[in-house]
């Protein structure tokens, strides 16, 4: 067998959801015990590190609330692929991997809401403004439990992965807005710092705990999401068998 | 008004408490669907699949 063909073969086998299941098993302690290592440096850094010359110690604050906003996009995008597999690949796993997604979604979403008002009141003197940036993540928070109403509402995953797909698809373009909103348009919120065509503004005592906190975030976010896809397939044999044993109990009477 | 400090203790402590909370609730969740699952094969149903790879294997 060629070596193209093998890798093909090795990327399907993750279609079939009881080797997805095999290689959750296999990877999950892993992924859990490197996310709480990252997760103890991370958090000495944030509270050993200077605070700044003018937040003084709220910077601290930024640490929970950078990565946390980050992740509440890139769950939207991972989300947004799946929905692309869904739709045109009818990759089986695909909805299963949306749907494990949304509320993890939403909690990143709420952290990054809930730590930037209380970050924003020291620093701008409100816990709430409506501008362009606070308002789009807030419509994600929305779009995020919209979906998770949606997929509880149709108990039938046949019928509403297809749905909920599209529909994830059109929320897409929400990523963009939340993303670019600080420069569009004159928000309180600052622009971005970190992630800019001509490198970091921030300085590298804040930058280290920062990155360091984004990567404990993210591996955290894959942890939990093949968690929860693995408990999504289980939920899923449940409901077949359920349907096989009434199924059979009606043959016999 | 709260000094700094109490506004940095409060997102950790808000952000922890979510975290926790999530990871204990798919724990939770993975557990009582894993029950499920044992309940249904002690009673004797079983996945096609899982008949037959009794006989041959796919």
């Amino acid at each position: 067998m060629s070596e193209n063909s093998l890798a093909i073969r090795k990327f399907s086998d993750l279609a079939n959801p009881t080797r997805f299941l095999a290689l959750a098993d296999r990877v999950l302690p892993w992924l859990a015990v490197v996310t709480a290592l990252f997760f103890v440096v991370g958090l000495w850094l944030s509270f050993t590190t200077e605070g700044d010359y003018q937040q003084g110690e709220t910077v601290r604050i930024m640490y929970v609330h950078v990565p946390a906003a980050w992740l509440s996009m890139m769950c939207y995008s991972v989300m947004a692929l799946a929905a692309l597999g869904t739709l045109v690949w009818r990759h089986p796993l695909a909805d299963v991997s949306s749907r494990a997604a949304a509320p993890i979604g939403a909690c990143f979403t709420f952290l990054a809401l809930v730590t930037g008002s209380l970050w924003g009141k020291p620093m701008w003197g409100a816990w709430w403004v409506w501008d362009a940036r606070l308002t789009s993540v807030f419509v994600l928070f929305l779009m995020y439990l919209g979906l998770m109403a949606l997929n509880r509402a149709m108990d039938d995953p046949a019928r509403s992965s297809r749905v909920s797909a599209v529909l994830v698809l059109v929320g897409f373009v929400n990523i963009p807005i939340i993303k670019f909103s600080v420069e569009w348009w004159n928000t309180l919120h600052q622009p971005a710092s970190v992630l800019r065509l001509d490198g970091p503004t921030i300085d590298p005592e804040f930058l280290r705990p920062l990155v360091v906190m984004a990567i404990a975030f993210t591996l955290l976010f894959f942890t939990l999401h093949i968690a929860a896809m693995r408990n999504e397939i289980w939920r899923r044999r449940v409901t077949s068998l359920r349907r096989l044993a009434a199924r059979s109990a009606g043959r016999e009477v | 008004m709260m000094s700094h400090a109490a506004y940095v203790l409060a997102s950790y402590g808000i952000a922890t408490l979510t975290v926790v909370g999530l990871c204990l609730w798919v724990i939770a969740d993975g557990r009582a669907r894993q029950r499920e699952l044992r309940e249904l094969e002690a009673s004797g149903v079983r996945r096609r699949s899982a008949e037959a790879s009794n006989g041959e294997t796919r």
